[in-house]
């Protein structure tokens, strides 16, 4: 089978093409280093069922950050039969260098000339024939979002493909990835000839949106402003949904399940109702939220406002340790803590990288928004829950700047900041629904994987031995409960909340279902029954233990391989369990002894 | 002849120098950092914040500590 590479540099619609043209769903996003792993897919090119390659942007290829490496490390174990080299066109003056880097290798070559749309709309015309010659390749202009000229350029490497052509070995490939040279002269002249560019050509509306949202003093508040609005956002036109999605599942339980299973033994009619289905229809219930959670942070993430507050960050992040990439890590993290981690792979120095991996499980992923909207919901008055919220946020953060403080001095680094600050985008509504399907599917797996098999356990655990009550001491998780009573009891942390702490280790989608299996309820019922068990001191203390310690495994399994230490792995566990406690303790013991 | 991190918001010069090692040199050359294109200082950020400059279509965010090591000749 042929294989093909999109290779350029950061952020210049690699993955936006390689979309279009299998139709899978990479993730797209402004932000230079979306991308930090390989992708592949089958697509048929000139007659040929070929791979096409998504990889990471590299801005040359003597570059070492982790990503870049992946580049390297794939170019020189991989044949390769075509290159595809994308490149933005209103920064052909600069990004040419790597097309010609490329040239060296000797590989079957064509250069795709992206984003066309927006160098016709600054007024730039490239003269892609005059520049085919004095590359020696194709050369071809296309819009990859908005598809323009993308038949072409696959007409252009079906030929390719079909000319048979020498091929360097990647072992070859390897050693001329060593070799430095000098084109700066040839990319000067190519230019030249080939490119006209009007004296002054940036973006009007992206330099007014900055003269705001850059702003000395209105920055940082603005950009806290804009967060606000967003959650709010989110959980007004969300909790309608939510109530919705709980009505529908809790019909169909009645009407539907409920007479149909009513012949089956009790054991499992319970473990099928009361086990299974609570469980996960308890978290279901917040699929709606997550999925606009997610499609607003697509927004955020395509907007190129990300760039904009590691700008805004990077004076603060500075003083812990941190830059603000990190701090843009922490904002990814706030999704989904496994991608921020692979982000940090854009940083060079590993003391840095570390220090930002050892603080991103602190930000308050979505799996966890989850236990905190149910919890809330459950334990304060709806006037509350907004307040809540923010101050669980506000904990995030703060939990995330004594951890970089604390350790700083062991992570020292001198890493370089320098960032691009692309032009504001927007998504088109395909990328938006693109993203948002690809969360549904993202939970759908991660429910049949976890919740399933969590949500099972638990509902054994609470009701074996099978003559004692379901839940009660005398159960397994019963006894657990009464193990761990020692160090949960100063927390104000009961059995059944332990048992759904220990679940939560897996991933934090269990810690709801978990709970509804437990109670055996669903629903109203569920809360009714929570709030007569546990007060909100409790309750607050439980969430903030949950916010604070280990969000799931997964995060363990990424922190391993991303820093290829398992001391590394075991100081963030120890840490985040040790620091939850901490926390949850003086909160507990000092709301108690203030008489609350 | 002035280094970029002295530069006021809206002023700019010719790249003459960079004084960088290896790595930093060839991600600043790729960004656009070479010598003899001007580059303009768009804005900076308070507390000796980072410094927003352009070079040609690109917009690049850098630290002051990156700033003094590119040496400019005013135009
Ligand atoms: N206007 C315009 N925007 C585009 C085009 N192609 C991609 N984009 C946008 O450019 C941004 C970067 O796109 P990606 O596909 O994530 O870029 P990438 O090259 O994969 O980036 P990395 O993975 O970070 O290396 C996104 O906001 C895209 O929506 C285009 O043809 N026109
Ligand atoms: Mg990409």
């Amino acid at each position: 089978m042929k294989r093909i590479a999109l290779l350029g540099m950061p952020n210049t619609g690699k993955s936006t093409l390689f979309n279009r043209l299998s139709g899978a769903s990479a993730r797209v996003g402004n932000w230079p280093g979306i991308t930090v792993d390989l992708m592949s897919a089958k697509v048929l090119m000139g007659g040929h069922i070929a791979e096409l390659i998504d990889l990471p942007g590299l801005y040359d290829l003597h570059g070492f950050s982790d990503d870049e490496q992946v580049v390297r490390h794939f170019l020189s174990h991989h044949a390769v039969d075509l290159v595809m080299i994308v490149l933005n066109s209103s920064q052909i003056d600069r990004q040419l260098s790597l097309a010609l880097q490329i040239k060296q290798l000797g590989l079957p070559t064509m250069l795709l000339l992206n984003m066309q749309d927006e160098a016709k709309r600054a007024g730039i015309t490239i003269d892609t024939e005059a520049m085919a010659g004095a590359l020696g390749f194709p050369v071809q202009t296309i819009s990859a979002k908005y598809g323009d000229g993308c038949p072409q350029a696959l007409q252009l490497a079906g030929q390719v493909l079909n000319n048979p052509a020498t091929i360097t070995a990647p072992q070859d490939i390897a050693k001329l990835l060593e070799v430095d040279s000098l084109i700066e002269q040839t990319m000067h002249d190519i230019v030249q000839h080939t490119v006209q560019m009007p004296i002054k050509f940036n973006d009007e509306t992206t330099d007014q949106i900055d003269r705001v949202l850059l702003h000395p003093w209105l920055g940082l508040p603005l950009f806290f402003l804009a967060m606000f609005l967003l959650f709010q956002f989110i959980f007004t036109v969300g909790a309608p949904l939510q109530d919705g999605m709980a009505w529908i599942l809790d019909t169909f339980r009645t009407e539907a399940l409920e007479p149909m299973l009513a012949n089956i033994p009790a054991w499992l009619n319970g473990l099928l109702l009361d086990g299974i289905y609570n469980g996960i229809g308890t978290v279901a219930a917040f699929v709606p939220i997550i999925v606009l959670f997610f499609l607003v942070m697509s927004m955020v993430e395509d907007s190129g406002y990300l760039s904009r507050a590691a700008f805004l960050m990077d004076t603060l992040m500075a003083k812990m340790g941190l830059d603000g990439r990190g701090f843009v890590m922490i904002l990814m993290g706030f999704g989904c803590n496994v991608p921020a981690l692979m982000g940090t792979r854009v940083m060079r120095s590993r003391p840095m990288r570390l220090l930002t991996m050892l603080v991103i499980p602190l930000s308050l992923c979505s799996a966890r928004l989850q236990v905190f909207l149910f919890m809330i919901a459950t334990l304060f008055a709806a006037n509350q829950a907004a307040f809540i919220m923010f101050a669980l946020y506000m904990m995030s953060f703060f939990t995330i700047f004594l951890t970089a403080i604390l350790f700083k001095q062991q992570y020292k680094s001198t890493e370089p900041f320098i960032l691009e600050l692309p032009p504001y985008r927007f998504p088109t509504p395909r990328q938006i629904w693109l993203r948002g399907w690809q969360e549904v599917k993202h939970f759908l797996n991660r429910a049949t994987k976890f919740i399933v098999i969590g949500v099972v356990l638990v509902w054994a655990m609470t009701h074996y031995p099978t003559d004692v009550a379901p839940a009660s001491a005398a159960t397994i998780a019963g006894q657990i409960g009464q193990f761990f009573a020692p160090v949960l009891d100063p927390i104000g942390i009961d059995t059944q909340l332990a048992i759904a702490l220990i679940f939560g280790f897996v991933a934090k989608e269990i810690v709801v279902g978990a709970l509804a299996v437990i109670y055996g309820l669903q629903g109203d019922a569920l809360s009714q029954q929570i709030a007569m068990n546990i007060d909100w001191v409790q309750g607050m203390s439980f969430m903030l233990f949950t916010l604070i310690y280990t969000p799931c495994l997964s995060t363990i399994a990424t922190m391993k391989s991303e820093s290829k230490s398992s001391v590394f792995m075991w100081v963030s566990i120890i840490w985040s369990l040790a620091l939850a406690w901490v926390i949850s303790f003086a909160f507990y013991q000092s709301a108690r002894a203030l008489g609350l | 002849m002035t280094v970029l991190s002295n530069l006021s918001p809206g002023q700019l010069g010719t790249i003459h120098a960079i004084h960088a090692e290896q790595a930093l040199y060839q991600r600043l050359n790729a960004l656009g950092f070479r010598i003899g294109k001007q580059i303009t200082l768009i804005r900076r950020a308070n507390f000796n914040g980072p410094l927003h400059v352009r070079i040609g279509g690109t917009d690049i965010i850098l630290r002051e500590i990156e700033a003094q090591r590119i040496q400019l000749q005013a135009v």
